[in-house]
């Protein structure tokens, strides 16, 4: 925090994108969305599909709840009922993004559509909006970490997805194919990801 | 339909294991299992939640309308996941600051909505009970055996004791208590439970 309030407003917007997409990654070093990234990783077009997704939902969630919680459950000082809260307005909000997209552009809506039921039970949305109340963040700054921790994720299952579809034909010893090398290859990337820790300490 | 209360256990111990069978919760299995102590709390916290919201959810299954049937259900198992946060605030406040947020995020944990879904809603509550307390488990016995492995490797403790004489003989691995170590070990178990469960397949 120290080192945020010494830089202008902006740079501390960034370094909090930049951490929560790099050094502070979701999915490798938070493990958060597992299950939906084992199970749409196979291809890269999928990855990407789900993985915008992900990035344009947990951004506005985490932004919403943020006022929920700073603006209702606050004053009313009913913090404790925060888990009910938070997902009830993450699922009314991907209920309302999929009618309004599906109204806009029905080519963005099977693009995406199939995508976003997924996205209710992805654990990356929810926990980022839990994650945030650990941090003392204004608004714009949970923006940015909603932001950040999409695209770290989205970056993640990209890059899953593209290994996956090279190793698909590859002979892997017996009960390792499928879940097995798949954690392997996140482990391995996990390692990679590590190495940018201590880089920015927000 | 009608299945015995063993074969419900053993189908979701083992059988059907939710981590290495049908891998879903992964999230929480590799976040908690650095010390065994936060290991121990979430799987209390897990078993409590299935089975219970299994219990209410296959109670109320002839009353609850299909079409909103998915947000009754969140609903009824965000509302046990908050009874779980606030007991561990309770008991174990050290604990709970480091496991609360993935605490919280049982509510999306897979295993839940998985079991709701495809047992609850179908099947008569005391039926349901169980369903939920052996896929609940399942989930434990795998967690736990990986807490036993990266407690000892990484901190070279177990439960909060250091081992016997650790440092004439043993360096900690670092790795282990760090995300890598926590998927790797994944992986392995999963390698291992996956072989062991084909085998005797391959056997009957």
């Amino acid at each position: 925090m120290e080192q945020m309030q010494q830089v202008g407003p902006l740079a501390s917007i960034m370094l909090i994108f930049i951490s929560a997409a790099f050094t502070d990654n979701i999915l490798l070093s938070r493990f958060l969305g597992m299950c939906s990234c084992l199970g749409v990783s196979k291809k890269v077009d999928t990855s990407v599909g789900l993985g915008l997704a992900v990035i344009f939902v947990t951004a506005s969630t985490a932004a919403l709840n943020h006022l929920v919680y700073v603006y209702l459950l606050v004053p009313l000082r009913l913090e404790y009922l925060r888990l009910i809260t938070f997902i009830i307005v993450i699922a009314a909000f991907v209920q309302l993004v999929e009618m309004v997209v599906e109204r806009i552009s029905l080519k963005l809506y099977f693009a995406l559509g199939i995508f976003l039921p997924l996205i209710t039970v992805n654990c990356a949305i929810l926990g980022v909006s839990l994650f945030m109340l650990n941090k003392p963040y204004g608004f714009f700054q949970t923006f940015a970490f909603g932001l950040g921790g999409g695209f770290g994720w989205f970056l993640a299952i990209t890059m899953i997805g593209g290994i996956r579809e090279k190793i698909s034909e590859s002979a892997l010893p017996n009960g390792l194919a499928g879940p097995g090398i798949t954690l392997i290859i996140i482990g391995i990337m996990s390692l990679a990801f590590v190495g940018f820790s201590g880089m920015i300490k927000v | 339909m009608a299945e015995t209360a063993p074969k419900i256990l053993t189908r979701g111990v083992w059988d059907d294991n939710p981590i290495f069978r049908q891998v879903l919760g992964i999230c929480s299995a590799l976040a908690v299992t650095n010390l065994l102590a936060n290991t121990l709390f979430m799987c209390f916290g897990v078993v409590f939640v299935t089975s219970l919201s299994n219990l209410t959810i296959s109670l109320l299954r002839n009353y609850i309308p299909p079409r909103i049937r998915l947000i009754v259900q969140v609903l009824i198992i965000a509302s046990y996941v908050m009874m779980v946060d606030i007991i561990i605030k309770a008991f174990a406040p050290d604990i709970h600051r480091f496991i609360g947020p993935y605490v919280g995020l049982i509510i999306t944990n897979c295993i839940i909505m998985g079991r709701a879904e495809a047992f609850a809603s179908q099947n008569k509550p005391w039926a349901s009970l169980l369903d939920g307390m052996a896929c609940g488990l399942g989930y434990s016995f795998i967690l736990i055996s990986i807490a036993c492995i990266r407690e000892p490797l990484g901190f070279g403790t177990f439960l909060g004791y250091p081992l016997p004489a650790i440092d004439l003989w043993w360096h900690p691995w670092t790795i282990m208590v760090m995300p890598p170590g926590a998927f790797f070990m994944l992986a392995i178990v999963t390698w291992i439970a996956r072989n062991v469960s084909s085998q005797t397949a391959e056997r009957q």
